[in-house]
C-alpha cells in the first residue's frame, strides 16, 4: 500500500537524506518537515541543514512492530531534541536499550529504514546513535 | 443546552467472526431502536464513527450503509477523528439538532478489527498518528504511548510501574461486572507486569485489545425526549485538537486538548470537576487514563498516582473511572469507543449498571481521545429527572 510507494517518500528524499530542514524566514523557528504556517503565522521558508546533534527527550523500544517493521523488532525509537531547535522522531540504533536516558546527546547516522513489499524498494533515512 | 437521550443499543465487544461491519451496525441500531421505542422513519439524519473501514474492510460510505441498513434515505454522513471518531459522531448529532435541521437524530459507533492479522491493525491505527514524521520511523500507537510514559515518569517518578499496573488492574474488575464486555475475567498486578513487552515500559496488559463492536445511541431534542420521558440529557460539547505528532507537542506529560475539551463541556453544563458522579475516560493505554484523569481534573498534573494508589477510581469509591471497564477490559473498537463511553453514561444515570452501579449518579463525563492527543472530544450528561 502506501508504504510500498517510491513516490511518497521520494517527495522527501532532501529531509531523509541531508537532514535539510525549513527555517522561518520570520521568526527564525527551524522545522525538521515542512509546516504549512509557522506557529508565527508566516508562510514563507528558507532551506536549512540541522547538524544531527541533538538530545533524547523520550525514548521506547518497540517489540511488535507494523508490517514492513516487523523483521527489525525489537528496535528504539526516540523524540530527540536537535540542536538547531526542532524536535523529531526517529529510531536510536548501535546501542543497548539499557544505555539509554533522558537528555543523552545523540548524532545522527545515515541508514536503511525498511523494504516494502515484493518490489522490494528499500528506504533510506536518518537514525542516531549516542554520541561517542 | 440539553439534548435528550431516548435510545441505547450495544453488541458484544470481542471477537465476532461471524458478522462483517453491515451486520455489527445493524445490530446496534436495531437495539437502540427498540429501547427508544421509535421506528426509523422518526429518524431525521444519521452520523456514524468508524475509522478502519478503509484500511480493514475495503469499505468506506458508511454514511448510507448506516441508512440503508433501516431502508431510509435521510440525510447520513461517516465521521472520523480516529479513535475519537465515536464521539465526534456524537457531536455532529447534537450540533445537527442544535441547529434545526433535525429534531431525532441516530449516531453510531462502529468497527471491525479481527478480519486482518495484528501487523496490519498496527499500520492502520498508526494512521492516527503522523505518517510522515512518526510512521515512517517504525514507531506504533503503542509506541507512542510509550513515549508519553516514560517522559511523564521521569518527570513525576512517582508513578511507578505497579501504579500504572493499578490502572488494568481496575478496568478488569469493572469489565468483570459487564455483559457486554470483551475481557471479563479480574487480574492482579502481576499479571501486567508480567506481560508480554508491546512497547516498553508498556505490556501486553497496559494495551486496549483489537475488537469488533457497534454501538448506538439515539438522541432528540429537549422537547421530544421529555414527552418521551427521557431521563438524561447531554449538557456539554467539547471538542479540541493539537498537532498530530508528538514531536511538536509543547509537552509530553499531558495532553492537553483533553483538558481544553473538559472546560468547554464543563463551563456550557455550569459545573465543575467536584460535580461529576463518574467518568468513562480514553485509556488505550493505561498511562492515557492517568493522563485523561488529570485532564478531566481530578488531580494535578503528575498526582493522578495518589486515585490509584488509593484505589479510589473503583465504581465505590469516591472518582468511578471507566466502570464499562474501559478500552482496556470492554475492548477497543476504535470507532465505537465514543458511543460506548456514552452508553455506559447513561446506564449509569438511569440506574441501569447493576453490579457496577454508582450510586447516586447525577452527572457523567466522558472522554475521547484521537490518536496521541491530536484530538480530544468531551460530554457531560446529566440525570435531570
Amino acid at each position: 500500500m502506501f508504504r510500498e510507494s517510491p513516490i511518497i517518500r521520494w517527495r522527501n528524499y532532501s529531509d531523509r537524506y541531508k537532514l535539510s530542514g525549513h527555517k522561518c524566514t520570520k521568526c527564525g523557528a527551524n522545522y525538521f518537515e515542512k509546516k504549512g504556517m509557522c506557529v508565527c503565522g508566516n508562510l514563507i521558508f528558507s532551506e536549512m541543514f540541522f547538524s544531527g546533534n541533538g538530545k533524547i527527550v523520550s525514548f521506547t523500544k518497540i517489540h511488535s512492530g507494523p508490517s514492513v517493521f516487523e523483521e527489525q523488532s525489537p528496535y528504539c525509537v526516540a523524540i530527540i531534541d536537535l540542536e538547531e531547535g526542532a524536535r523529531i522522531t526517529a529510531q536510536i540504533v548501535d546501542c543497548k536499550y539499557d544505555e539509554l536516558k533522558i537528555g543523552l546527546g545523540v548524532e545522527a547516522v545515515f541508514r536503511k529504514l525498511y523494504k516494502s513489499g515484493e518490489k522490494g524498494i528499500i528506504h533510506y533515512g536518518t537514525k542516531f546513535r549516542l554520541k561517542l | 443546552m440539553k439534548i435528550g437521550v431516548i435510545g441505547i443499543g450495544i453488541t458484544r465487544f470481542g471477537e465476532i467472526w461471524d458478522r462483517g461491519l453491515r451486520e455489527l451496525l445493524l445490530d446496534s441500531q436495531l437495539r437502540a431502536l427498540n429501547d427508544a421505542k421509535i421506528v426509523p422513519q422518526q429518524i431525521d439524519a444519521m452520523f456514524t464513527g468508524n475509522m478502519l473501514g478503509d484500511s480493514l474492510s475495503g469499505q468506506v460510505h458508511i454514511g448510507a450503509m448506516a441508512t440503508e441498513n433501516l431502508n431510509l434515505d435521510k440525510p447520513s454522513i461517516r465521521v472520523e477523528g480516529a479513535c475519537a471518531s465515536g464521539a465526534l459522531a456524537l457531536r455532529q448529532g447534537i450540533k445537527a439538532i442544535e441547529s434545526g435541521d433535525a429534531e431525532i437524530v441516530m449516531v453510531n459507533g462502529v468497527e471491525k478489527m479481527t478480519d486482518v492479522d495484528t501487523g496490519q491493525v498496527t499500520t492502520a491505527l498508526m494512521g492516527a498518528g503522523d505518517e510522515e514524521l512518526e510512521g515512517f520511523h517504525g514507531l506504533t500507537f503503542p509506541g507512542l504511548y510509550s513515549l508519553l510514559a516514560n517522559a511523564y515518569m521521569h518527570k513525576y517518578p512517582s508513578l511507578t510501574r505497579d501504579i500504572l499496573a493499578e490502572v488494568a488492574v481496575k478496568n478488569h474488575f469493572h469489565g468483570a461486572r459487564n455483559s457486554y464486555c470483551q475481557f471479563k475475567n479480574e487480574i492482579t498486578k502481576e499479571t501486567v507486569i508480567n506481560s508480554t513487552m508491546v512497547a516498553d515500559p508498556l505490556t501486553l496488559f497496559d494495551c486496549s485489545p483489537i475488537t469488533d463492536g457497534s454501538a448506538t445511541i439515539i438522541i432528540a431534542k429537549e422537547e421530544i425526549a421529555k414527552k418521551m420521558n427521557s431521563e438524561v440529557f447531554i449538557t456539554g460539547s467539547g471538542l479540541a485538537t493539537d498537532t498530530l505528532s508528538l514531536a511538536r507537542r509543547n509537552t509530553l506529560t499531558a495532553i492537553p486538548a483533553g483538558q481544553k475539551a473538559a472546560n468547554q463541556a464543563y463551563a456550557q453544563s455550569n459545573i465543575t470537576s467536584k460535580d461529576i458522579s463518574f467518568a468513562e475516560v480514553h485509556d488505550c493505554f493505561t498511562i492515557a487514563e492517568i493522563m485523561a484523569v488529570e485532564a478531566l481534573g481530578f488531580a494535578k498534573e503528575g498526582e493522578a498516582f495518589n486515585l490509584y494508589k488509593n484505589k479510589e477510581t473503583y465504581f465505590d469509591s469516591k472518582h468511578p473511572i471507566n466502570t464499562s471497564g474501559g478500552l482496556k477490559a470492554c475492548g477497543h473498537p476504535v470507532g465505537a469507543t465514543g458511543i460506548k463511553q456514552a452508553i455506559e453514561a447513561t446506564m449509569q444515570l438511569r440506574g441501569e449498571a447493576k453490579n457496577r452501579q454508582v450510586l447516586n449518579a447525577t452527572v457523567g463525563v466522558t472522554h475521547n481521545v484521537g490518536g496521541s492527543g491530536a484530538t480530544a472530544c468531551v460530554h457531560v450528561f446529566k440525570r435531570l429527572r
